[in-house]
Order: structure tokens, then sequence, then C-alpha cells
């Protein structure tokens, strides 16, 4: 073959790629992506009613959308863990977004919002335990799942639970005050998962 | 419409009748209805999404009086 031909011939060759590359690269990244499982790494480092939810919601709902979930429990958030959360409790203090309204009664006496002040919240004994029972009350009545509940079906829906072992340690917990099923890990084991996540939402 | 199971979501909030939906579809066979009834108005936005995302197929939904419901065919 002439040094002409095989010019030509490359020249063929190049235009032909040019116009099926773009077509099979972008062919094979959504075939990529549609067979791709998402994945979400969260850190709860709260351990109030309150806050127990937004980590078990989002991940039981992740892993019902087919998602791959680790939460990752860190300081407070470690109570999340415990065998019993039914005495996880929500402070109004510090908390002035929180809505105060009775969880009982007629329909006028529950829209009231009982603008307490703060300071007198902080103030008056068993103002926490009273929150925290109101609270109790309005999720039982809104049909909103129990911290129990919520944990349990995203264990079922194998989400990850990793505890953080130092402050395992550093709040003097021992593994028995856990239910089962969590891995004790550090920093270094949770930072790669996080680092391959889609999501990762620090709670 | 025939559907092959139901699933009474009634009364539930978020994210319950997803996941209640969820474990109910893992029960069944391709191709198989579930029927599902919802009275958490958040759920018509979160069962299309959910279908969507799981390649499911939300294949019609009703409402009346503040119920809802939903068939869903199984993948």
């Amino acid at each position: 073959m002439s040094t002409t031909d095989t010019a030509v011939i490359d020249e063929l060759i190049r235009k032909r790629l040019d116009e099926m590359l773009p077509q099979a690269i972008e062919a094979k990244l959504t075939e990529r992506e549609e067979n791709r499982t998402p994945s979400l790494a969260i850190i709860a480092t709260r351990g109030t009613l309150d806050w127990a939810y937004p980590p078990f919601i989002l991940g039981s709902t992740a892993a019902a959308l087919g998602w791959d979930v680790s939460i990752f429990f860190t300081f407070y958030g470690l109570n999340l863990l415990k065998k019993d959360v039914s005495d996880l409790k929500v402070s109004p203090l510090g908390n002035p977004g929180m809505p105060m309204k009775m969880p009982f009664g007629p329909d006028w006496f529950k829209g009231i919002n009982w603008n307490i002040p703060n300071i007198i919240q902080a103030g008056v004994p068993g103002f926490e335990n009273l929150a925290t029972t109101l609270m109790q009350q309005t999720i039982k009545n809104n049909g909103v799942a129990g911290i129990a509940e919520l944990r349990e079906l995203s264990q079922e829906a194998d989400v990850k639970f990793l505890a953080c072992q130092m402050t395992v340690e550093l709040f003097g917990f021992h593994h028995d005050d856990f239910i089962s099923g969590v891995d004790y890990v550090g920093a270094a084991s949770f930072l790669p998962v996080a680092q391959k996540a889609d999501v990762s939402l620090f709670m | 419409m025939n559907f092959d199971k139901e699933l009474d979501a009634k009364g539930l909030n978020c994210p319950l009748p997803i996941l209640r939906t969820k474990k109910s579809l893992t029960d069944m066979t391709s191709g198989q209805i579930l029927k599902i009834l919802s009275t958490d108005p958040g759920s018509v936005k979160d069962m299309a999404a959910f279908c969507k995302q799981t390649g499911n197929e939300l294949v019609t939904q009703t409402e009346a009086g503040g119920e809802y419901q939903f068939y869903v065919k199984r993948k």
C-alpha cells in the first residue's frame, strides 16, 4: 500500500470514529449510570428525640430506594444506638423554632402556639420532660413512626450502622449498651465510605 | 382494577408508606400488582419518585376524600 493510500484510509477511519465515538460513549455512560447503585453517607452527631429522626428517616428511605446507606454515629449521636431509645428527650431551650402546641383538646386549642419565653422554659424544673411528653404525643397523633421502629426498619433494609469507638470510650459507654449489628470504627474507616458516596450529610 | 396484594398504610406518615410498600413488593413476583391505601398527602409525590427510582411501575393512582390509592406493578 502506498503512503497516499494509508493517509486516505487513516482519514476515513478518523472521520468514522468521530461519528461513532460520541454515541458509543454516551450509550456506555447512560448504561453505567443506570446500573450504578447510589449511596448515602450520614454523620449523626445529635442525641435528642427531634434529631433522632433525620438520620433514620433519610437512611431507611434511601435504602427503600435501593441505595447503599451508612450512618456514622458519633458524640451524642451514639444515644441513638442505645438499646432503649424511649428516654430520648427534646429541649425547647435554645430552640426557638420549636412550636409549643398541645396535642390534645379541641382544634382551636391545639392550634394555639404557646409563646413561652426561653428563660422561663429554662428555669422551670421538669419543663423539658413536659416538652418531650407533648412531642411524643404529637408524634403518635400524626402517625409518625417511633425511633425504635424506624431504626429497626433501617437495619432490616441493610442500612449500615457505624459507631465512633473513640466516643464510646470517651463517654464511658460499653458495647453492651448498644443494639447489635453495629460496627465500631474510627474516622479513618468512615471517610473512605463518605468519599465514594453520592450524598454525604452531617446531622 | 385487579391486584395481587393490598397494603393498608392509612394513618401512617412519611416515610412509613414508602418503607411498607418496598417491603410488600419484596415478597411479590415480577408483574404482580400491589394496591396501596394511604392518607398521607406527601405520599402522592413520594410514591411516584419511589417508583421512578426503583423501576417499579406506578400503573394508576386515584384520590377520593383524602384517601389515596396506588397500583404498583412490581418490576
